[in-house]
């Protein structure tokens, strides 16, 4: 039980409560049947990211790690956790805190064909190491003339936690998405998690992989075996008729518990989580808009030139046609979080906001018709 | 022997010695022999420094003059294809500092690793790139070291372990520290050179890579080329300590008159050594650049015509293993031929430039991304284009 109580410890000291606010929902796989529990473990979110470094680490000796308290800590999220003690120290590297030194020095690292994994302890930290993602990372392979790939995967939590202040809740995704030669994944299940972070650490483009601080203790169950998920499919959550919802990360819970609701009412729509964040899956999302024809994009990120703003304008620019009503867009306030409890759930989306959109959405279709 | 070589070199300077004497002289002493020179005494930081006596021969010299050559007569080149508008944007031009790169050449091999700055086109050439490669870059050209992607500051050579050519100052620091951590954990015999200016050595991330080079002991060798001028900003305005050499700390550092190839050498072989062993060192180069900071940068309003001037006549590095040629007796007639055919190659390479080929459109969205899968981006217009990818831009 010595992990429960350190799990216990890691909650108190970042404020966490004990368990997530909100209930997770059966996840749905397109055109698959539930999977039925034979006797296949929950393991939380943590221990699948845990597991996809272990096992890239041993099957691949390039592979390597480095970050603040990624080391004898055990990592602040327990992603790393013992791995120091099975690699040693060069390959699980305690940096010090200079973000925009390490960053470098893991592209630096990538340039020679190590694959380096860079874990900012909070996304929000990587705003020192931008120049370096920008510059260094993301065009490289391109201003070279192909001649460097740098096959780094950048990974960490960001998003709103627990009253954790404005300057660590940042929800800053959108800030990467314009850098050219990057990709920006989102995980937001446990299979998904160690799917996704294995295909990243295998990729040799940069990915921006992005975590949530509030859901590495969800539990579920991973694929079997040396499952890789594609970095550029979305994920169909649930197939529906009524509206396509986009979300992704710790929305699709919200999601969720508001499609709850709406089935309740009557209510049929579709859950696509984008997974792939940079580039869209356009593929998907014009297959479900066509069949829709109504777009809501639920995200935490900012209002003001978030991923849901991205998504909005290609979704008019290329699919103007097959829409019945304006995309509807549920983004985060452009205001800094607040420590106040009442005012942080104001500043994001929360399940009954994404009940009313879908309500509106759809009675304003069937008044039209 | 010192008045014969010396009666020998004016007579055969004045072209009124035969072909047959002058050969006779050279069959006496091998170009390959040895000899000692002295060189200015290094200042040391937390280190014994090494002596002040350089091992050389005729050869060596000869190979370092031409390469030295070479890289004047190429920015020189670019100097005037930038005034003639055929080269565009940033460019920043080495000429001055060329003893610096050859010496560090001197004393390394391919498969140690340089990473630099902006002022990269001589850094391109000294690890095995062509003038044509850098002209054609320049130019924007597809025969160019990037293909014409990367421009002026962004020329690279995988095979030999180049890595560019860094736009943002100091940026390339930590990368070099990079460099030394994988060649650390690869357990390669090799070090990496991270250079940098006298500007970027008030970059924070300069200390954060020198603390982890330090705390792990990176085979990585920081030399600082401090040309005394951050663009227009004089060093002394810049830092509060000018000594580049001390300011690691903990760190030991030498510091090099970076005119003089064979002063630099000298202390990168022992830099290499020592790297390799223990762990970082601070190189400072006391070196200057003759132009400004870039082509748009007259290098005028903040120096005087009379420090540069003086520089070129008392230190030029160029000069200096020519006169040092001489006086060894090597025949003057011999660098004449050899500066033609360099001046030759220079002139070749830029006119290829101009006629080659600018890069293709199709090329515009090729290795943004390496083989990517279901990628697809958006035009201008909105469409969608899928990326390709061809590391040898082979269509």
């Amino acid at each position: 039980m010595a992990l429960q109580t350190s799990i216990a410890r890691c909650n108190a000291r970042v404020g966490r409560a004990p368990a997530a606010r909100v209930a997770v929902k059966p996840q749905y796989v397109r055109g698959a049947a539930q999977v039925v529990a034979a006797k296949k473990k929950e393991i939380m979110m943590w221990e699948a990211l845990r597991e996809a470094t272990d096992e890239e680490m041993e099957r691949d000796p390039t592979v390597c790690v480095m970050g603040e308290d990624v080391g004898h800590y055990g990592g602040s999220y327990k992603v790393t956790y013992d791995l120091y003690k099975k690699y040693g120290d060069m390959r699980v590297l305690d940096t010090p805190i200079c973000e925009n030194g390490f960053m470098g020095m893991g592209i630096g690292a990538a340039m020679t064909g190590l694959r380096p994994i860079v874990e900012g302890m909070n996304m929000g930290f990587l705003l020192l190491a931008f120049n370096q993602i920008s510059n260094n990372c993301g065009m490289l392979h391109y201003t070279s003339g192909g001649q460097f790939k740098v096959p780094v995967v950048i990974r960490g939590p960001g998003g709103v936690g627990r009253q954790l202040g404005a300057e660590h809740s940042q929800r800053l995704e959108s800030y990467f998405q314009s850098i050219p030669g990057v990709q920006l994944v989102a995980v937001s299940t446990v299979a998904n998690a160690k799917a996704l972070l294995k295909s990243a650490i295998r990729s040799d483009n940069p990915i921006i992989f992005f975590e949530h601080v509030l859901l590495y203790n969800i539990k579920g169950e991973t694929h079997d075996g040396d499952y890789c998920q594609s970095l550029e499919r979305a994920e169909m959550v649930r197939e529906g008729t009524d509206v396509s919802i986009f979300t992704y990360s710790r929305m699709r819970y919200v999601v969720m518990q508001a499609v709850a609701e709406l089935e309740k009412k009557g209510y049929n729509p579709e859950v696509i989580d984008l997974i792939s964040l940079k580039p869209f899956d356009m593929e998907t999302i014009s297959k479900s808009i066509k069949k829709t024809r109504k777009a809501l994009i639920v995200e935490e990120c900012m209002k003001t030139g978030g991923i849901g703003a991205s998504l909005s304008a290609v979704i008019n620019e290329s699919l103007f046609d097959e829409l019945d009503h304006q995309v509807m867009r549920l983004s985060s306030q452009d205001v800094p979080t607040a420590y106040a409890y009442e005012l942080e759930a104001a500043t994001i989306v929360q399940p009954n906001q994404v009940v009313e959109a879908v309500e509106k959405m759809c009675s304003k279709v069937a008044a039209a018709v | 022997m010192a008045l014969r070589s010396a009666s020998t070199q004016l007579l055969g300077r004045a072209g009124l010695l035969p072909a047959a004497v002058c050969n006779a002289f050279h069959r006496c002493m091998s170009t390959s022999d040895k000899f000692s020179v002295e060189v200015l005494p290094f200042k040391a930081h937390r280190i014994e420094p090494p002596n002040n006596v350089v091992e050389t021969s005729i050869d060596e010299l000869v190979g370092m003059y031409e390469l030295m050559y070479k890289m004047r007569r190429m920015e020189i080149a670019a100097d005037m294809m930038y005034k003639a508008k055929l080269i565009r944007g940033f460019c920043h031009l080495y000429d001055g500092q060329e003893a610096v790169m050859t010496g560090i050449e001197a004393a390394l091999t391919k498969e140690d690793a340089v990473i630099t700055s902006y002022r990269d086109h001589c850094q391109h050439l000294s690890r095995g790139g062509t003038v044509k490669e850098v002209m054609a870059e320049l130019m924007g050209k597809r025969d160019g070291a990037s293909k014409g992607l990367g421009g002026s500051m962004h020329m690279y050579n995988r095979q030999a372990n180049f890595y560019g050519g860094n736009g943002i100052v100091g940026a390339q620091i930590p990368l070099g520290a990079g460099l030394a951590f994988a060649l650390k954990y690869q357990k390669k015999p090799n070090v990496a050179i991270a250079m940098y200016g006298d500007g970027a050595a008030n970059q924070g991330q300069k200390y954060e890579a020198l603390n982890m080079a330090g705390l792990w002991n990176l085979p990585v060798i920081f030399v600082c080329e401090n040309n005394h001028y951050g663009m227009g900003t004089a060093e002394w305005r810049a830092a509060k300590s000018s000594t580049f050499y001390t300011r690691g700390d903990y760190i030991p550092g030498l510091k090099v008159d970076g005119m003089d190839v064979l002063a630099v050498k000298k202390s990168m072989e022992f830099a290499k050594a020592y790297a390799l062993e223990h762990g970082p060192i601070i190189m400072e180069m006391d070196t200057y650049r003759y132009h400004g900071h870039s082509m748009s940068d007259p290098g005028s309003t903040y120096r005087t015509r009379d420090e540069i001037s003086t520089m070129r006549q008392e230190r030029d590095p160029v000069e200096r293993v020519r006169k040092l040629l001489l006086a060894k007796g090597y025949d003057a007639a011999a660098i004449k031929a050899m500066e033609k055919s360099v001046k030759k190659e220079v002139d070749t390479a830029v006119e290829e430039g101009k006629a080659a080929a600018t890069p293709p459109n199709e090329w515009l969205w090729r290795n943004v991304y390496v083989a990517p899968a279901n990628m697809d981006m958006r035009t201008v217009e909105g469409t969608y284009v899928q990326p390709t990818y061809d590391p040898t831009y082979s269509s």
